[in-house]
């Protein structure tokens, strides 16, 4: 049985009247790895930052293992945070930097020495001790910055988009080296990140939030497979988002004709929105389809080609190895499984529909790029 | 591009070169030589008569700097934390006196200071020289009068780059530093201080580089017993002690000194941005 150690109980964050945090009811397992993913804006930041000790809810409650600590000032919370530009000591090298926490604790020089070597073999830095901080790579700087919050033994890591300015092959290599040091020394992370595959790839537990709430918590698969509403169905990976209408328990309709599917539970001739994901859509030949489209456009993405196809004016993006022309008429299936069905939310009709597919592929292009200009810098 | 670009600097070489390199060299000559040409050391083996005024103007200055340092370094770090509006309002107050005419500021000082001047008129008024059986304290003509002179007219010169460097102050890394677990005072001693150092060191050189050297504000305030270099190095060129070679030689001692003490400073910093050498 997992042992809960933060709970954020009705947490309200205003600034003049704007709303940051909008009631938001949290609370994080011991040991857990869990992500607060969403875009800009979103307030993921705002609650690590409520979590730090950095921010006071305007209302609502922070507890730390069963105690109140609202108005616990950082310095004094089992809580160490990686911050978003590292935040290392310029006048300090890697070895006092690593050092600091320990320092300010007071512990003996003997075990300083010991624990600061120990932190830095772990994040790959052996013999950096001696170097200056501008004398750093940007992957290196981000290892230290781990090093210095990890060294203190905190019972909770906080990290705000660490790996936000490294390129992709660095944010590779790092998430899966945060994900071992995680369960290598039984730590909780609390991690904030803006990249979706950044939060399924790594996270026990993902949260997804939107304007200051969450819009669903569950594990990776949960949130890939069952998006509770378009925006985290659209927000996590690739999805058609269609308008159906639920006829029975096991049976929706799509373009008035009736699919198969898993879900039920809902009201008789409920209006719903319909999510397909790209790659669980079967193409076949046209007479053999459960609906019949035309492709509009391919383009060849390495494992598969991304293929639109109208469908009585509705674009759908399909992910298929078989190659399709452009302009051709094919028919598709979809299995039970694959059609998940979501009750209508605020954020109905707002995603899910392709027409304008090359720019939102931009788009979300952008997103998962490194927002900073920072160089990934050589990697020894 | 390269070549052109320095052509733009020209101007101000051929400046630097005749009024900053000419007179120097023109000075380091003038102190090796006598009256009518000829090498000598006379000039430095005089000037042991004068170690007094050597260590009184060290000394003054020392102390003033160090004031300006205890003085401006709250004065700055409040600043800075402070508001926008608040900073402008404090930086504009910091300036004020800087606009008005130097040696008007010292006549102002003397007329507060002496024996008939505000402040005994004022103790007179209230009777605390009657209570104490004098008719004035003297406050003009001592050496606090002189220090206080350097530090009223210096202080801005230590406010400004320590303010600024506070002011520029990554603010996450005062949260990085709470964070790893310093309260409001391990937060200022272990990050705070140490990167506002480069801004001490300029302030203190900005500051003790004139103090050293002042000749109105001992003058004025001193009243001529607190004779500082400047007045020395003075009475030599306009003086009834009519000596350029002397003067230009004591000038030569007082820029090697400061520039010995610079480089200590210098070197204590090191790692960090140099002070400015001025």
């Amino acid at each position: 049985m997992p042992k809960e150690l933060i709970r954020l109980s009705d947490c309200v964050v205003k600034f003049d009247d704007e709303i940051i945090l909008d009631q938001l009811n949290l609370y994080i397992n011991d040991r857990e790895f869990l992500t607060l993913l969403g875009p800009s804006g979103c307030g993921k930041t705002t609650t690590l930052r409520i979590i730090g000790g950095f921010l006071a809810p305007t209302s609502g409650d922070v507890f730390f293992d069963g105690q109140r600590i609202n108005d616990l000032p950082p310095n004094k919370r089992q809580v160490n945070t990686v911050f978003q530009k590292y935040a290392l000591f310029p006048h300090l090298n890697v070895y006092e930097n690593v050092a600091f926490g320990l320092r300010i604790a007071k512990v003996p020089d003997g075990e300083v020495h010991q624990r600061v070597l120990e932190m830095l073999e772990i994040v790959n830095l052996k013999g950096f001790e001696k170097r200056s901080i501008s004398a750093l790579s940007g992957g290196q700087q981000q290892r230290v910055a781990i090093a210095r919050a990890l060294v203190n033994r905190p019972k909770v890591l906080l990290l705000d988009e660490p790996l936000g300015a490294l390129d992709m092959r660095l944010r590779k290599d790092m998430q899966t080296e945060l994900k071992r040091i995680q369960q290598e020394l039984g730590i909780t992370f609390v991690y904030v990140t803006h990249d979706q595959e950044e939060a399924l790839a790594m996270s026990d537990t993902v949260v997804v939030m939107d304007g200051g709430r969450i819009q669903q918590i569950g594990t990776p698969e949960d949130i890939y497979n069952e998006p509770k509403n378009a925006f985290v169905a659209d927000f996590i990976g690739e999805s058609n988002i269609i308008d159906g209408v639920m006829r029975a328990d096991g049976v929706v309709e799509i373009f008035s004709r009736r699919f198969q599917c898993l879900d039920g539970g809902f009201a008789p001739d409920e209006p719903v929105d319909v999510v397909i994901r790209p790659e669980d859509v079967d193409i076949v030949s046209a007479d053999e389809g459960q609906l019949k489209g035309t492709v509009t456009q391919v383009t060849f993405k390495g494992v598969h080609y991304d293929t639109i196809v109208d469908f009585y004016g509705f674009k759908w993006l399909i992910q298929t190895t078989d190659y399709c022309p452009v302009d051709s008429h094919i028919g598709i299936k979809i299995d039970p499984d694959g059609i998940h069905v979501m009750k209508k939310s605020a954020y109905s009709g707002m995603f899910g529909d392709y027409s304008s597919y090359s720019e939102e592929y931009d788009e979300i292009g952008d997103a998962t790029m490194a927002p900073g200009e920072e160089d990934s810098g050589d990697e020894e | 591009m390269k070549n052109k670009s320095r052509r733009l600097a020209i101007p101000y070489v051929i400046w630097m070169a005749l009024f900053v390199v000419a007179p120097i060299v023109l000075m380091v000559i003038y102190a090796f030589t006598a009256e009518g040409g000829g090498l000598a050391l006379d000039n430095f083996t005089s000037m042991g008569a004068y170690l007094d005024v050597f260590l009184r103007s060290f000394e003054l200055a020392l102390i003033a700097t160090l004031v300006c340092l205890l003085v401006g370094y709250p004065v700055a770090y409040c600043m800075a934390k402070e508001g926008p509006r608040f900073q402008r309002i404090a930086m504009a107050l910091i300036m004020l006196p800087m606009w008005m005419n130097f040696l008007l500021r010292t006549y102002a000082w003397m007329s507060i200071l002496e024996n008939n001047g505000l402040i005994n008129q004022f103790l007179g008024a209230i009777g605390v020289l009657d209570l104490l059986g004098v008719d004035h304290i003297r406050l003009i003509r001592t050496q606090g009068a002189v220090v206080l002179g350097m530090v009223y007219n210096y202080l801005p010169f230590m406010i400004l780059p320590i303010y600024s460097v506070i002011v520029k102050l990554d603010g996450s890394l005062l949260e990085a530093a709470r964070d790893l677990g310093a309260n409001t005072a391990g937060v200022f001693r272990k990050v705070i201080f140490p990167l506002s150092l480069p801004g001490i060191l300029s302030g203190v050189t900005m500051v003790f580089v004139p103090s050293v050297s002042t000749f109105a504000i001992s003058r004025l305030l001193g009243g001529g017993r607190q004779m500082m270099l400047g007045d020395l190095i003075e009475q030599q060129f306009l003086g009834g002690a009519y000596d350029p070679h002397l003067g230009a030689a004591i000038a030569l001692v007082m820029m090697v000194v400061v520039v010995v003490c610079m480089a200590v400073m210098n070197h204590f910093g090191e790692g960090e941005e140099q002070a400015v050498m001025l």
